[in-house]
């Protein structure tokens, strides 16, 4: 049984989706990579969804643009963007929707460009695609665009190899504004970065959702950054959400053993030194059941005493 | 650019390889192929040819750095002797009389199977799994397996004997004039598509394979899944995003397959009788023309080389991460 | 409830698993069966003819450019010949040195790119010259000239045709040698002061087994057909029946020109079929270890696929 989830605001959900399972559908046998998933995201909020490698974050960025590719299908769940149903789109309305409702920054920004055409042309493809505009008045747009993340526009003839990392990620951050979609899906767009380069593109995204108010789905598992930056986060385990609340609630307190796990995983920049404690050795969580609430606006998945037991007194083998 | 001058410098050191191979080759040889040269002119060679053939051969007394260094010299200036079965025209006036046919005939064999095999490709690769997909590769693959002249005794056999549709041999009807009448123009192409089909049919599964697995990487390249999110246009990414990538490799092996060609069309000219370069260098070969043999050898090789050349010129302005170093 | 399991951490049985894996996609690969069935009627034929026809095949059997009957089933040379005696002992000497040329150019190859690959710097830089030249210069051209200057024989047939043919495997094998080098498990050798020649030949050339194979694959295809173009030409041994020289003689004789098409067919048919044979092999090897370049296949259950 599925809980919903209450947005934040009392407006519409930008985004709504309810009990996604995506797999992996191979010769053999297949596998569940997103399992029974729900979740929604109000306008301008920052959705955080957190979580290790291979919980299943990207596979759900991917499914909302409907960017699968096989061996990955939707098996079940629905997924609807501001009241639209995004699974039963044609491919012509499909094609609207992207870019122009909801936009992807990807990972990599050198990957996503396309390496033998000019910055300038990449960005007039979306104008000219979506807007119909000619490739002047589209050159013109996306000098703008460059101006509003700091570049300068005369960059509009480099190549993605000609430019640093920085600004290939506010070039792509940029791109993905471009049409003021209303939902930003941010699938770990600083993990290649390093340090220093994640607070310029992280301060440069909290600036472009206050003037332009898009909502934001951002998909980490740097948790630090996210509970910064995010409004509501969810936990994301194996495929499925173990615990979804407020990002301060989840700091404070943390429901999940898995996420007190997590939030135990960074060192404090102050206080006295103490051991970490993480998830001990060999252990796995197995029949996530479905989120209650435990407190308003926080759900989490139950688990039994043992298991608390187990991650907290590091039973391992 | 200094990509470019490597490369030149490359093409350097292969055709001064060539040349000294030339150089080796007949001094490797057991024999005194002078005098057996000397039997089959018949008589008609003057001393002073003897005497410059003997130098071409390595058979006279001088030391053979002397002997090179007067070898590179005389290719570097463009005297490469007399020919032995065309006595007594000069080797390059033999060869620049016959090379304009092999250009003719492998150049638009070349662009045919270049141009449709990529699109194929292309196509093929966008719909997996579809028609053009499952059922090409294999026949291309199967057609490519023929040997040049098999298929080309085929084609001969078929089309020009049982037929009668295309004329079986040289280049245009014997006794026409050579003109720009649109009489002569239509009478070399009927004479050019038979040779030109066969290397086209055995050439296209290669570049239809090759762009089509390119292009199947390219497209699980991240800038394609990015595209994709954009809404772009479907022709558009296959075009301009994949296409665009995809066919950089290609261009590379194009100018590897330079040489294959050259193979396939010097088979296909012994065919046909068609008289380019290749039919040019069996008779050299038949006639223990030697002269004439490293002439053409080395002509081939120059023009391969220099094609080559132009590829990689063609590449920097593709590619323009090769451009900025 | 949530519940916990402790589990053990799984070993990696990965190479042997990998070895089994690789055969046995082999085994279920149509386009593989396939041409290894077809390979091994031509290896049987080749092997039978002696029994099949006793005698020299080339000795005069019949009338002159007989067409196909029940004493010649595919008819004679404009000599008089019989066809299928030559076609099958042709088998003999194309297969014999295909292999062999192959093996010397896959042989060859293995050396000049694992050196390369493993010594680096100038011998790479030295090797890799000597590997361009030997690509770019045109190798038709180049093996007329070569088997026209040496003396005539199976041995110059099969010298030059190994010397126009290492280069291109030359370099596959080097870059995919390079790329098994930079692993860690290499440099770990080399730090334990393991030989050269060891970590060359136990350490990466295993590793590169499925590569080596489709190199040694598409050398005896070169050696097939750059036989056959030679002999053609009238440039291999004359004195043996092989497919080429065959085709040469068809030529000669004018076969085409008087319509008889059983004289020429069987031989070019003959090397067609081996060269698809082998390529099959080299596409299905391809298609198993590069698991995108598979078939599409419909998944068994109907699952509401939103993906395209």
């Amino acid at each position: 049984m599925t809980v919903s989830q209450t947005s934040f605001g009392s407006h519409e959900p930008v985004l709504d989706v309810k009990n996604l399972t995506v797999k992996y559908i191979g010769d053999t046998r297949s596998t569940t990579a997103v399992d029974n998933v729900s979740f929604s995201i109000g306008a301008g909020e920052v959705f955080g969804l957190a979580g290790e490698s291979g919980c299943g974050k990207s596979t759900i960025a991917n499914s909302i643009m409907r960017l699968l590719k096989d061996p990955a299908k939707i098996a079940a769940g629905s997924i609807s963007f501001g009241g639209k149903d995004v699974l039963a789109m044609s491919q012509g309305e499909l094609r609207r929707f992207r870019w122009q409702d909801v936009a992807m920054v990807f990972q990599s920004a050198m990957n996503s460009l396309n390496p033998v055409l000019t910055i300038g042309e990449q960005m007039a493809d979306i104008f000219t695609t979506h807007a119909g505009y000619s490739r002047q008045e589209s050159l013109r747009r996306a000098a703008q665009l460059l101006e509003l993340v700091r570049i300068d526009p005369a960059r509009l003839k480099s190549y993605p190899h000609q430019l640093s990392g920085g600004m290939r990620q506010r070039a792509v951050i940029a791109m993905a504004v471009a049409l003021k979609p209303s939902l930003l899906i941010l699938d770990e767009p600083t993990t290649a970065l390093d340090v220093v380069v994640q607070q310029e593109i992280m301060a440069q995204i909290k600036d472009l959702q206050r003037e332009l108010g898009f909502s934001v789905l951002f998909i980490t598992h740097d948790m630090s950054l996210m509970v910064e930056l995010s409004h509501r986060m969810a936990v994301m385990y194996g495929g499925r959400i173990v615990e979804t609340a407020r990002a301060h609630d989840i700091y404070t307190t943390p429901g999940h053993p898995y996420t007190q796990a997590l939030m135990g995983a960074f060192p404090p920049l102050t206080g006295p030194r103490i051991p970490l404690e993480g998830l001990p050795e060999g252990v796995k969580f197995q029949n996530i059941p479905d989120l209650a609430e435990v407190a308003p606006g926080h759900f989490v998945a139950p688990f039994d005493a043992d298991a608390e037991a187990a991650v907290f007194e590091g039973a391992a083998q | 650019m200094r990509f470019i001058l490597r490369r030149l410098g490359f093409y350097l050191i292969a055709f001064w390889a060539s040349i000294t191979l030339n150089f080796l080759l007949p001094r490797f040889m057991p024999g005194d192929p002078v005098s057996r040269m000397f039997a089959r002119s018949q008589d008609r060679m003057q001393p002073e040819q003897l005497e410059a053939l003997r130098k071409l051969l390595g058979v006279d007394d001088r030391p053979i750095w002397e002997q090179y260094a007067g070898y590179l010299q005389d290719v570097l200036t463009g005297q490469m002797g007399v020919s032995i079965t065309r006595f007594p025209t000069p080797v390059t006036e033999v060869i620049s009389s016959q090379i304009g046919w092999t250009l003719l005939l492998g150049g638009t064999a070349l662009v045919i199977a270049a141009v449709v095999g990529n699109l194929l490709g292309i196509l093929a690769a966008w719909r997996r799994g579809g028609a053009i997909d499952s059922a090409l590769p294999p026949v291309l693959v199967f057609i490519g397996s023929f040997p040049y002249f098999w298929l080309a005794m085929g084609a001969l056999y078929l089309f020009g004997v049982v037929l009668g549709w295309f004329p079986i041999r040289h280049a245009f009807t014997d006794g026409l004039e050579p003109a720009f009448t649109t009489e002569f123009i239509g009478d070399v192409g009927a004479h050019l598509v038979l040779p030109a089909l066969t290397i086209v049919l055995v050439s296209i599964g290669g570049w239809m394979l090759g762009m089509r697995n390119t292009m199947i990487a390219t497209n699980s390249e991240d800038y394609i899944t990015m595209a994709e999110a954009k809404g772009l246009r479907p022709g558009r990414i296959m075009l301009r995003y994949a296409a665009r990538n995809a066919m950089l490799p290609s261009v590379t092996s194009f100018g590897m397959g330079l040489g294959f060609v050259v193979g396939g069309a010097l088979l296909t000219e012994v065919v046909f009788a068609y008289p380019g370069v290749g039919y040019q260098l069996l008779n050299a070969v038949q006639g223990l023309d030697y002269p004439l043999m490293q002439g053409l050898f080395l002509t081939i090789t120059a023009a391969v080389l220099l094609a080559n050349f132009l590829v990689d010129i063609l590449y920097v302005r593709l590619d323009p991460r090769v451009r900025s170093n | 409830m949530t519940s916990v399991i402790l589990q053990q951490p799984t070993e990696a049985k990965a190479a042997r698993k990998t070895n089994r894996g690789f055969i046995h996609g082999l085994i279920t690969n149509k386009k593989a069966m396939t041409g290894m069935a077809i390979m091994l009627v031509f290896i049987i034929l080749a092997l039978a003819a002696p029994v099949l026809f006793p005698g020299d095949p080339s000795r005069i059997t019949g009338m002159a450019s007989l067409e196909p009957d029940g004493e010649h089933w595919l008819g004679t040379t404009a000599k008089g010949q019989d066809v299928l005696a030559l076609t099958i002992y042709g088998a003999r000497s194309s297969l014999f040195v295909g292999l062999t040329v192959g093996c010397a150019s896959t042989f060859i190859g293995i050396l000049v790119g694992l050196s390369s690959a493993y010594f680096g710097k100038f011998i790479d830089e030295a090797l890799s010259l000597l590997t361009n030249v030997f690509l770019l210069l045109p190798g038709l051209p180049l093996l007329v000239i070569l088997a026209a200057f040496l003396p005539p024989g199976l041995g110059t047939v099969i010298l030059v045709l190994t010397v126009t043919g290492w280069a291109g495997s030359a370099r596959v094998l080097r870059s995919q040698a390079l790329s098994i080098r930079s692993k860690d498990f290499v440099a770990a050798a080399v730090v334990s002061g393991e030989r050269a020649g060891r970590i060359m030949f136990r350490e990466i050339l295993p590793n590169m087994a499925s590569i080596v194979m489709g190199t040694l694959l598409a050398c005896v295809i070169y050696g097939i057909g750059a036989q056959a173009g030679l002999e053609f030409l009238g440039l291999g041994d004359v004195s043996t029946v092989s497919w080429g020289n065959n085709l040469f003689w068809a030529g000669n004789e004018g076969a085409l020109l008087t319509g008889s098409w059983w004289v020429f067919i069987p031989s070019g048919l003959c090397i067609a079929l081996v060269a698809f044979a082998l390529a099959l092999i080299n596409y299905a090897v391809d298609e198993v270890t590069n698991p995108r370049l598979r078939k599409i296949r419909k998944p068994a259950t109907t699952e509401r696929s939103a993906a395209q």
